[in-house]
């Protein structure tokens, strides 16, 4: 049952990470809960049918599609989490000062809903897949004790969801001065971090090289079995055993999304 | 940019050109072989079979591999060039009884 809820907690704790940080950072547009609440649903759905459909997905290009599928949808939460951090770099502070007096805002902050929607959703997607397969094979093989170790999933969905709220929670409370700042701090470690999950399974699917491997190895300091070595995970993709080529991608997100920051600050 | 698409795609092509394949299975949540012998600083492909009817994921720290195998199907996934050294591998969804090491030397 334990081995279960560590299982569940793991996967449900990076979309409760990502869904925690965007629920804070996109605090002041309009109907914000609406759009995460939807993303939420249609990830439960598409994870539903991902799982459906595994050996499809895993047959496609030459055995390698699981990896492209996961490359994809992690590259496009990166371009969404780009495109965030770039727009509110220059609208979040007025977004969040004055949200109903600016029209011009809300029909732009339009942009950021769809962007909300498809991260939340894409996340949801890509863990709570692994999970229905996980707790599908628990049922299917209708070994003893499978109640007490759906249980045990229960549990570690809901750690997960409650670390996720604490996350959103501590946000909210940073004074508003230093508030955008921190978040899109925070949501560019994220995309660097899932930039550099794609290109791990890019490298795993031998279509780019993975110049060295590892480039280091920090496991005995920080296992990413531990409790930390998750939430840093989650939080800022740390990996204890990165491959060469996913450190280069992962700096090189975070300098081409720093760069628009700086641009479009600049342009306000 | 076209260029540069196609010598992405052309690179698998090169990089994968000479590869050392092994075949595990994996049956009632066992590994089969438990213990796998390869070459050091080489690249490495696995071709990974699930016989049993339930999803399994190959999953490993030491060598920074996570991925599905659904039930009754099969999964290739690449490894290396690894540093001579014992590689632990496990099925994260029957942990108790799916284990195995990779030894590279």
């Amino acid at each position: 049952m334990f081995a279960t809820s560590i299982i569940v907690f793991r996967e449900v704790l990076e979309a409760a990470i990502i869904i925690g940080i965007l629920a804070a950072a996109t605090r002041g547009v309009p109907r914000h809960h609406y759009w995460i609440v939807a993303g939420l649903m249609l990830g439960l759905i598409g994870s539903a049918a991902v799982a459906a459909s595994t050996k499809l997905i895993a047959n496609f290009a030459d055995g390698v599609g699981q990896e492209l599928f996961n490359a994809m949808v992690l590259g496009i939460a990166v371009l969404m989490l780009a495109w965030h951090n770039i727009w509110m770099s220059s609208h979040g502070a007025q977004l969040a000062s004055d949200a109903r007096s600016l029209a011009t805002t809300i029909t732009e902050g339009r942009s950021e809903c769809s962007i909300l929607l498809l991260v939340v959703g894409l996340a949801v997607l890509r863990e709570g897949s692994e999970t229905v397969l996980f707790l599908y094979g628990i049922v299917a093989s209708g070994a003893s004790g499978t109640q007490a170790m759906l249980l045990g999933g229960i549990l570690g969905a809901l750690a997960g969801i409650i670390v996720g709220y604490i996350i959103y929670a501590g946000l909210l409370s940073i004074p508003l001065r230093w508030f955008f700042m921190v978040t899109s701090l925070l949501v560019l470690l994220l995309a660097a971090g899932m930039a550099s999950s794609a290109a791990h399974f890019l490298i795993q699917a031998d279509l780019i090289p993975s110049l060295a491997t590892p480039l280091w190895d920090s496991s005995a300091t920080i296992s990413e079995n531990s409790v930390l070595g998750m939430l840093l995970h989650g939080l800022i993709g740390y990996e204890a055993r990165p491959a060469g080529m996913q450190v280069m991608v992962y700096i090189l997100t975070l300098s081409v999304i720093s760069l628009g920051m700086k641009l479009t600050a600049k342009d306000r | 940019m076209k260029k540069l698409f196609f010598i992405l795609l052309m690179l698998p092509l090169y990089v994968s050109a000479a590869e050392n394949e092994y075949i595990i299975v994996i049956q009632n949540h066992q590994f089969q072989p438990t213990e796998i012998i390869v070459p050091a600083a080489k690249k490495i492909k696995l071709l990974i079979e699930n016989k049993d009817a339930t999803p399994e994921e190959f999953e490993s720290y030491s060598l920074n591999r996570e991925k599905i195998i659904g039930a009754n199907s099969a999964i290739k996934i690449y490894l290396g060039p690894l540093a001579p050294g014992r590689y632990p591998f496990f099925g994260e969804f029957n942990k108790a009884t799916a284990q195995g090491v990779i030894i590279a030397q």
